[in-house]
């Protein structure tokens, strides 16, 4: 038995590096977006969009990592486009967020027709495996550069909003567009470039789905990651440093469903394959409360209003 | 929008056709008649490596018969919008016979619109259709896999070395349960001492966790993996990935593991396209409840990969031309996994039994359960 919790363990620690991190760099791009005082509902549209570019870029162009950029740079388009139309007067950013979903992932399924059947170069994991014996965990520290260059972004971000000047701008756009614009600060310029680069966020955690875990480009590939990233900043309040916890987190209890049912315990397999999504819910009724209004939430979020 | 589309399109046809034909005695109806037009319907991609591209491959098949046009549309959600695309295939096209190849598309968007053009002939990949219930011009066609997972069993029995395996399985509905045993039952005749570990993820394409049941079966110490998903690409690869070996469902996805593929259990639908095709153009009924495995070439196994040792191939080549004999593989005494007897001692279970497909167990050897 007690094997098998080990392996359960180890299956949830190795599913929370290998999955987390597309949810951690929508949910960093979301992030980012939000502060600002604008959410992009679009991002999981991007994120296809982005999976669908990065191995075509890879296959065409034989570099992987030219794969991610080009990605990050399609993803910073789709960005780009939803802040451009969001300037705009009267315009209500969750529903041109849901319109540039639809048109990111119809985009891909478009251009993506003709790369499901090839193979791209994908990225490659530096192997962490030298560091133990067991050879289960050995599988899992083969661990993608991008998952430390999400972490790394995570503290960037965390860092910056609270001790920078540009964080400061990014907050108080996000906070109050009257006092930003007192401040001589162009508000619909700094929602505008905090969307661009949270789209290039997005697109980057899509070239990860395709170029390495589950590593393929095919129409069903994201399954709604992109959506349940844009939740997780929610549920992360905002804060870079959660959204890494919540990232993880999902991506273990992920894993949950399948390393159960790999060491004999079948048992009600639907109730832990939901593990995520209970999760989800049991801690946004933990969390909130009826006497205030979302802790952290930026004030001109058009959610708070 | 598309409803927009095709009335528009119809409106400006009928008017068109109204125009014409008046004085020349309808040369829409003419030039249909000149050949045969077939639609075919996919709920997916074309291209998925799975059950679409099975379909679409016969498709490819029968565009080469004389006389056959071939059209397709792919992508067509199990909604109204399937109702739309036959329409248009009926109308625009000129199509007198439909194959719709997704669960969903039969009742009630098929069985509605054979009503509507009782002319047309339609025709359903899963066997849905009962006579006392639907039209005459509706039916089902289907292909007896697990005939070809039980092949796949037996090569893969021969090839493990921890007598652990795996099956990666979407829902525990009767085809695919079927498989699971079929596969096992193959693997139990030429290796009693091995188990199939099964991981339901719960739908059809959910890419990411099945990559995970691939890694979870893999880190339990399996060394085959097989699955019964939409498309087994992701399935294949991962297991390619981490070094074991796997065996396909499907179509072919001996090209994404060149080192690791056994052999692999694929439709072979153009047999009976083709065969309906033929029967459309002699102006004959065609079959409404068709149904059939290696016995009427309906379905194949993938050729022997790199992974398939020498006692595999020839062990899944014998068994292969006993069912194209049409010999029975299912006989008693055969328990599920909980130790209920299923088939008694002696009974033996005929290829066309309908029991086959009603299965609700997993049979012994399989380590998991359905609910």
């Amino acid at each position: 038995m007690s094997d098998a919790l080990t392996t359960v363990a180890v299956a949830m620690f190795a599913g929370a590096v290998r999955v987390s991190t597309p949810f951690l760099f929508v949910s960093l791009g979301e992030c980012l977006t939000e502060k600002s005082g604008r959410i992009n509902l679009g991002l999981e549209g991007t994120l296809v969009f982005g999976a669908m570019s990065a191995y075509a870029i890879s296959y065409l162009s034989g570099s992987p990592w030219v794969g991610v950029l080009a990605a990050g740079l399609a993803g910073s388009m789709f960005g780009a486009l939803h802040g451009a139309i969001c300037r705009l007067p009267k315009v209500s950013d969750i529903a041109i967020g849901i319109a540039m979903m639809l048109f990111g992932t119809g985009f891909a399924f478009f251009l993506g027709k003709g790369f499901i059947q090839p193979t791209a170069p994908r990225l490659q994991a530096i192997d962490l495996g030298f560091l133990v014996s067991d050879p289960q965990m050995k599988v899992a520290l083969q661990i993608n550069p991008l998952f430390f260059i999400g972490l790394a972004l995570a503290v960037v971000m965390w860092w910056g909003f609270a001790n920078t000047r540009i964080g400061l701008v990014v907050r108080m756009t996000g906070d109050s567009a009257t006092t930003a614009r007192a401040m001589g600060v162009s508000v619909d310029l700094v929602r505008f470039f905090a969307t661009t680069a949270g789209g290039f966020l997005a697109g980057v955690g899509g070239a990860f789905l395709s170029l390495f875990y589950p590593g393929s480009w095919n129409e069903g590939l994201s399954s709604g990651q992109g959506l349940m990233a844009v939740a997780l900043v929610i549920f992360s309040r905002w804060n870079p440093i959660a959204c890494v916890g919540a990232a993880l987190l999902f991506g273990a209890a992920g894993a949950l469903g399948p390393a159960l049912q790999s060491v004999g315990i079948s048992q009600g397999y639907h109730f832990f394959n939901a593990a995520p999504h209970i999760l989800t819910l049991a801690i946004m009724i933990a969390t909130s409360s009826s006497k205030r209004s979302l802790k952290g939430a930026p004030g001109e979020l058009s959610i708070t209003k | 929008m598309s409803e927009f589309l095709l009335s528009r399109r119809t409106l400006l046809k009928s008017a068109a056709a109204g125009v014409v034909a008046a004085p020349f005695a309808g040369p829409l109806e003419r030039a249909a008649a000149a050949g045969l037009t077939i639609g075919i319907i996919y709920v997916g991609p074309r291209d998925d490596f799975g059950w679409n591209q099975a379909h679409a491959v016969a498709a490819v098949e029968l565009k080469k018969v004389p006389g056959v046009t071939v059209v397709e549309e792919e992508n067509v959600p199990e909604t109204i919008a399937v109702q739309k695309t036959m329409e248009s295939m009926i109308k625009l096209d000129g199509a007198k016979l439909i194959f719709a190849t997704s669960f969903g598309y039969f009742d009630p968007h098929m069985i509605e619109m054979a009503k509507k053009y009782p002319d047309v002939e339609f025709r359903h990949a899963i066997g849905l259709w009962q006579k006392d219930k639907h039209p005459m011009n509706a039916g089902s066609y289907y292909a007896y896999l697990h005939q070809a997972h039980y092949v796949d069993g037996i090569a893969a029995g021969l090839s493990t070395k921890t007598n652990k395996l795996g099956f990666i399985a979407a829902k525990p509905i009767s085809s695919v349960l079927q498989n699971i045993n079929s596969f096992t039952m193959g693997v139990k005749k030429v290796n009693p001492a091995a188990t199939v570990q099964v991981i339901f993820t719960g739908d059809w394409a959910l890419p990411v966790r099945e990559a995970e049941a691939a890694n979870a079966l893999a880190d339990a110490g399996c060394d085959v993996v097989t699955c019964h998903v939409d498309s087994p690409k992701v399935v294949v690869e991962t297991a390619e990935k981490r070094g074991i070996m796997c065996c396909g469902h499907n179509a072919s996805q001996a090209s994404l593991a060149p080192k690791g593929f056994i052999t692999g259990a694929e439709y072979k639908w153009a047999t009976i396209y083709k065969n309906f095709a033929e029967l459309l153009t002699k102006g004959q009924k065609l079959p409404n409840f068709e149904r059939g495995g290696y016995d009427k070439d309906y379905v194949q196994n993938t050729a022997f990969g790199a992974a398939a040792s020498e006692a595999a191939r020839k062990a899944a080549t014998a068994a292969i031309a006993d069912l194209k004999a049409n010999k029975p593989y299912v006989a008693g005494e055969l328990k599920d996994n909980k130790g209920a007897v299923v088939v008694p001692a002696g009974k033996v279970v005929d290829n066309y039994d309908v029991f086959l497909e009603t299965t609700n167990y997993l049979v012994e050897g399989v380590v998991g359960s359905i609910n």
